[in-house]
């Protein structure tokens, strides 16, 4: 019963603040909203028994989006200037798809019906199958990893794409040295090192969030978490950083060669396991080749896949943020 | 009773409207990609509701577990859980366009955009 009401009070703040984000025109004001939004979503997540997704929502949502967007933020404009809306049509557009979705969600199965298509299908066989051929606890890891590790090497290589596309758009960082001897205003002006607090506090999380972090890569077998999870961790922990001491000061911490390095082998460590597994006289990213005990290929397997996956989306996240933040010098 | 338990569609259906008016609506590329990412997190909000079941656990089977334990569907949350990453990897790109669009235009709203671009 108490996990209902939580569970109908957090969907309901969340068309709130959904609402209060639409009305605001102070965009960093919407941009804060939107960091609150994904935190209630990954509540909402948790409410609804997906850990992994949580811990993801999170960390990605309300962590690095709401700084990238901030980032963006102080490149363009802080004030939304669009003028007051003039025609029906993204009302009625809008008003219709609802209405549309409404109708079709009114025959569909209650929350948590056992007997529901989703759950009657292949579901079942990953869950019973998941400790006889992988024998990973985590059954998301197992599926994300092993039996759908396509989609995940595909996925990864969108991310490493997206991020390439970021730097071709906003510039490979140089070092420049205009950039680099700023006035002792814009130096202020660029970190919080003269807030003490934020600075002293911010400073001590960031080797614990960053400890968090490896454990949930190296773990991700056994509990939540993950490479996806894991790489966005230990990137907050790297930004965070950089806000505090002001974003050269992260780059002499993580080099950017380091962070682009971490990109391409990521990428590169996946699908070097998958031609391994080939090499072995298996299919591609089929991991039980690898030794002669299928259950110990399916466990170095996952753990190198894993270890790809985190580092790819540790090198973009950080990548990404410094090219934003490199931006602003100019 | 049966209401409460279509409350998330419902919610999802508010999220996809308040998204998409968002998106359509505003004319400011940034509030746009909020909006976008509105729309994105109904979507997921959509799949995670699925994956729920009655008196069930988040799926990770422990060593020796009785075999009554009902476990959440893992599916949904495989494809979401990339999703995510990749929404924000995508969202990414998006902000880096509008910095660019703003330094070749000094503005990121859509409509003053156009004008520039009949004028010349």
């Amino acid at each position: 019963m108490i996990t209902i009401v939580f569970s109908l009070f957090l969907l309901t703040m969340l068309v709130l603040v959904a609402v209060a984000i639409l009305r605001t025109d102070n965009l960093f004001t919407a941009v804060m909203l939107s960091g609150i939004f994904s935190l209630l979503m990954a509540a909402n997540f948790f409410v609804l028994d997906a850990a992994d997704v949580a811990l993801t929502e999170a960390v990605i949502g309300a962590g690095i989006s709401t700084v990238l967007f901030l980032g963006a933020l102080a490149l363009t404009a802080e004030k939304d200037r669009s003028p007051p809306v003039g025609s029906f049509v993204p009302l009625l557009s809008a008003t219709a798809l609802g209405g549309l979705i409404i109708y079709a969600v009114m025959q569909a199965p209650r929350l948590g019906d056992p007997n529901a298509v989703v759950h009657n299908h292949v579901a079942p066989w990953y869950l019973e199958k998941t400790p006889e051929l992988i024998d990973v606890p985590n059954v998301v890891t197992a599926v994300l990893a092993s039996f759908r590790g396509y989609d995940t090497l595909g996925e990864v290589y969108v991310v490493f794409i997206a991020c390439m596309g970021v730097m071709a758009l906003l510039g490979r960082v140089r070092p420049r040295r205009d950039s680099i001897e700023l006035t002792e205003y814009e130096e202020r002006s660029r970190n919080l090192r003269h807030h003490l607090i934020p600075r002293t506090v911010g400073k001590m999380l960031v080797p614990f969030i960053v400890l968090f972090g490896l454990y949930v890569q190296f773990h991700g077998d056994f509990g939540p978490g993950g490479g996806f999870q894991a790489g966005g961790l230990i990137a907050a922990g790297v930004i965070l950083y950089s806000l505090l001491e002001g974003d050269w000061r992260g780059r002499e911490l993580v080099p950017e060669w380091f962070s682009s390095l971490l990109v391409a082998l990521g990428a590169l460590l996946y699908a070097a396991v998958g031609v391994a597994c080939m090499l072995k006289g298996g299919h591609f990213l089929n991991y039980s080749v690898l030794f002669d005990d299928p259950i110990k290929g399916q466990h170095v397997g996952i753990l190198l896949v894993e270890l790809g996956v985190g580092m790819t989306v540790t090198g973009v996240m950080i990548t990404v943020f410094h090219a934003f933040a490199r931006r602003g010098v100019r | 009773m049966e209401i409460l338990g279509l409350y998330n569609y419902f919610v999802f259906a508010v999220l996809l409207m308040i998204g998409l008016y968002c998106i359509l609506a505003r004319t400011n590329i940034i509030k746009s990609l909020i909006g976008l990412s509105i729309f994105q997190g109904a979507v997921f909000l959509l799949y995670i509701s699925m994956d729920k079941r009655d008196g069930g656990t988040a799926p990770i089977i422990p060593t020796d577990a009785p075999a009554d334990i009902i476990y959440a569907n893992p599916l949904p949350q495989v494809l979401i859980l990339t999703a995510i990453v990749v929404g924000i990897s995508t969202t990414a790109l998006g902000l880096a366009v509008a910095v660019r669009i703003r330094e070749a235009y000094g503005t990121i709203e859509e409509d003053k955009i156009q004008e520039m671009d009949r004028e010349q």
